[in-house]
């Protein structure tokens, strides 16, 4: 089992260096860099620049150098906690990330416990019950799930919520709470906002769960192994849940950490309609202004937090299933 | 063989499958006795009702298929009719495993892939007794001894895919005994493994029968394994038993043209195996509304018309416990 560990650890530095390597390009992929978006704009206000100015903010900004020395200077500073500075908000981006990546984690995780509790006891009645009324029901509602984009959704919400209960469905906090330090008033008023945007973002999800579910366990109630089972006088309840509906929850189950990437990109649109204080309206901004090293450092925390879910999920499945061995697998 | 002894009586079952392209008579009247002691064989060719014929008697067909007619089962002096029984009910699960128990053609996908062979056959035990889990986890290891499975102690806790086909197929056997039932049901215990593990399989059925005292309904596709195993014969064809008689009978004198052209389907010393049942003409239909004739009628070298394709055929004693369900037995 370790050497499998080992393996996959392995393989997940080189995915995270392959990742930070990529996030470096496509954020210098933009014609131009935040610096002469700002010359262009201070000149357009008829404040003139000298090459020597240029040349030094250049400098300060650490634009100066080729595209390795700035990737280098970028990742190596990286590894020791500093992210750079926002040019934008002229802060640290580790300052910046401290206030919103934990919210962002909040939402992610609430959203995938939500997801979960909510499509897997639907998606064992839909396949128990296959066409009945309840069935076809829940059918209808995950299709529309599916079907409507989140940030529509959200904005229907909202609507809602507001025309019909006064409710403004916006942010995660309310407005004494929002830059107030943390308390447990601050933590259930968190509460309080959350479950607008984790129905938003895990609708999708929610719907898609349920589909796949319904459908493994469908696969799995007419296998010869269930058959066996009655033929040995099991309760019937009993022996669903203790074979089928644990066969095809498995994978399912494991493979929680896969979600992660949809739910973080799900979460930057939504968050910029419902105007959360999470990374990804930052991102979004970051990336317009091309502010790089704040844009930078967000995708590849996010990515580094979606590999160490995934991870843990592959570690999961492979100990929760016996027919795949760590030896074989690796 | 009198009827007094007799432990499970089948009458008329018919079981049908209510399907949006009409009715599948996946079995029309089948009736058999089963005796103590006794070995029953089931023969026939694939898709003519066999497995729905067991998964009657236990109540466990798929759905929709929906049983009808009447399987007496005499225990103690009193007799259930478990047609009657509710398939989810108390009283056939306390009968399924304790008083008939069932084997399956592939021990692989019997067993669930991710619970040990161990678990598998404590519940067995745990379903039906009053035992702790130490105790059905002797028993589990003292059948798995029983039915040779070498180094028991370390077999209980195996996996299913850690073991080989025969293996397997033994620990189902071991299961299947747990509660030394009173019928066994061996639903193509032996089709899907290798010759050699087939005979190894086959004798340690033959042994068990006699220390448990149990009778075995065995169902099969092979003349050869029936003729190995069983003491009375039921000829299956389209839903219907068509012949049935002792195994001296059905080998010696087989009657009904189906019979026949089963019986020279079976490869001669010499002869290549797998010609099997080429040398019936046509395949099996399936039972979808089926016209009220007999179903061997489109593919019997025999055929009468006027006689054959007006009704099904009565079933004709021709000699003391043999019967045919054919015309030309008519007088
Ligand atoms: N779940 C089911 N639904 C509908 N028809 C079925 C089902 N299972 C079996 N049948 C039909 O019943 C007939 C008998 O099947 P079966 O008893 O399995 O044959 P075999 O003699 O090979 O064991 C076949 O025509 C088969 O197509
Ligand atoms: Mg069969």
């Amino acid at each position: 089992m370790w050497g499998y560990v080992l393996r996959r650890v392995s393989y997940m530095l080189l995915t995270i260096w392959a990742l930070s390597f990529v996030v470096f390009v496509i954020i210098q992929l933009p014609p131009g860099d935040y610096l002469s978006t700002y010359i262009s704009s201070q000149q357009a206000q008829g404040n003139t620049f000298d090459d020597a100015a240029i040349a030094a903010l250049r400098r300060q900004y650490g634009l100066d150098g080729t595209f390795f020395d700035q990737y280098w200077k970028w990742i190596t500073n990286f590894l020791q906690g500093d992210m750079g500075r926002s040019f934008e908000w002229n802060q640290p981006v580790t300052v910046l990330l401290a206030e919103r990546l934990p919210l962002t984690m909040i939402l992610s995780i609430s959203t995938l416990i939500f997801v979960y509790i909510v499509a897997i006891p639907i998606g064992i009645y839909s396949a128990l019950n296959q066409y009945s009324l309840g069935d076809y029901v829940f059918s209808t509602i995950g299709f529309i799930g599916l079907a409507i984009p989140n940030f529509m959704l959200a904005l229907i919400l909202m609507y809602v919520l507001f025309k019909y209960f006064g409710l403004s469905a916006g942010g995660l906090f309310s407005d004494q709470y929002a830059t107030a330090p943390w308390s447990l008033g601050k933590v259930l008023d968190l509460f309080q906002h959350l479950w607008v945007p984790v129905i938003v973002i895990g609708m999708a999800g929610t719907a898609g769960l349920i589909r796949v579910m319904r459908g493994s366990l469908l696969d799995e109630l007419g296998k010869q192994y269930v058959v066996t089972a009655r033929a040995k006088g099991v309760r019937e309840r009993r022996l669903i849940f203790k074979y089928p509906v644990r066969i095809a929850i498995n994978p399912i189950v494991s493979t929680i950490g896969w979600q992660l990437p949809r739910i973080v990109s799900g979460e930057t649109i939504v968050a910029i309609v419902l105007s959360l204080p999470t990374t990804g309206p930052l991102l979004y901004r970051a990336l317009l202004s091309q502010d790089m090293y704040l844009a930078g450092s967000i995708v590849l925390t996010l990515g580094v937090l979606t590999l160490v879910g995934t991870f843990i999920s592959d570690i999961l499945l492979v100990m929760v299933d016996p027919r795949i061995s760590f030896e074989k697998k690796a | 063989m009198n009827s007094d002894a007799v432990l499970l009586e089948i009458k008329d079952l018919r079981t049908y499958f209510h399907l949006d392209e009409g009715v599948l008579k996946a079995v029309d009247g089948v009736s058999f006795n089963i005796y103590p002691n006794r070995v029953l064989g089931i023969v026939g060719e694939s898709g003519c009702g066999k497995s729905i014929t067991a998964r009657s008697i236990l109540r466990i067909v798929p759905a929709p298929g929906k049983v009808n007619g009447e399987i007496l089962f005499h225990q103690n002096g009193s007799t259930v009719d478990l047609v009657t029984l509710s398939p989810h009910g108390p009283q056939i699960r306390g009968i399924r495993g304790r008083e008939i128990a069932m084997i399956f053609q592939e021990p692989m996908s019997a067993f669930s892939p991710v619970h040990t062979i161990g678990n598998q056959i404590m519940e067995a035990v745990l379903v039906h007794e009053r035992v702790d889990k130490a105790e059905a986890r002797r028993r589990a290891i003292e059948l798995l001894t029983h039915v040779g499975i070498p180094m028991p102690e370390r077999r209980v806790d195996a996996y299913p895919h850690e073991m080989s086909g025969g293996m397997l197929q033994r620990a189902m056997i071991a299961m299947a005994l747990a509660l030394r039932p009173q019928v066994l049901i061996a639903d193509e215990p032996t089709t899907a493994l290798d010759v050699t593990i087939q005979a190894q399989i086959l004798r340690l059925m033959k042994k068990l029968k006699s220390e448990i005292g149990m009778s075995i309904i065995f169902i099969t596709h092979d003349l050869g394994v029936i003729a190995n195993m069983a003491d009375d014969v039921a000829v299956m064809y389209l839903g219907r038993v068509v012949e049935f008689g002792s195994v001296r009978q059905i080998f010696r004198n087989p009657q009904h043209p189906y019979t026949r052209a089963l019986m020279k389907s079976i490869p001669k010393i010499g002869e290549e195996r797998g010609a099997k049942l080429a040398s019936i003409q046509g395949t099996v239909p399936v039972p979808l509304d089926p016209p009220r004739r007999c179903g061997f009628a489109d593919r019997c070298p025999e055929f009468i018309a006027g006689r054959c394709d007006v009704d099904v055929p009565p079933l004709i004693e021709t000699e003391p416990g043999h019967q045919v369900r054919c015309v030309l037995y008519e007088n």
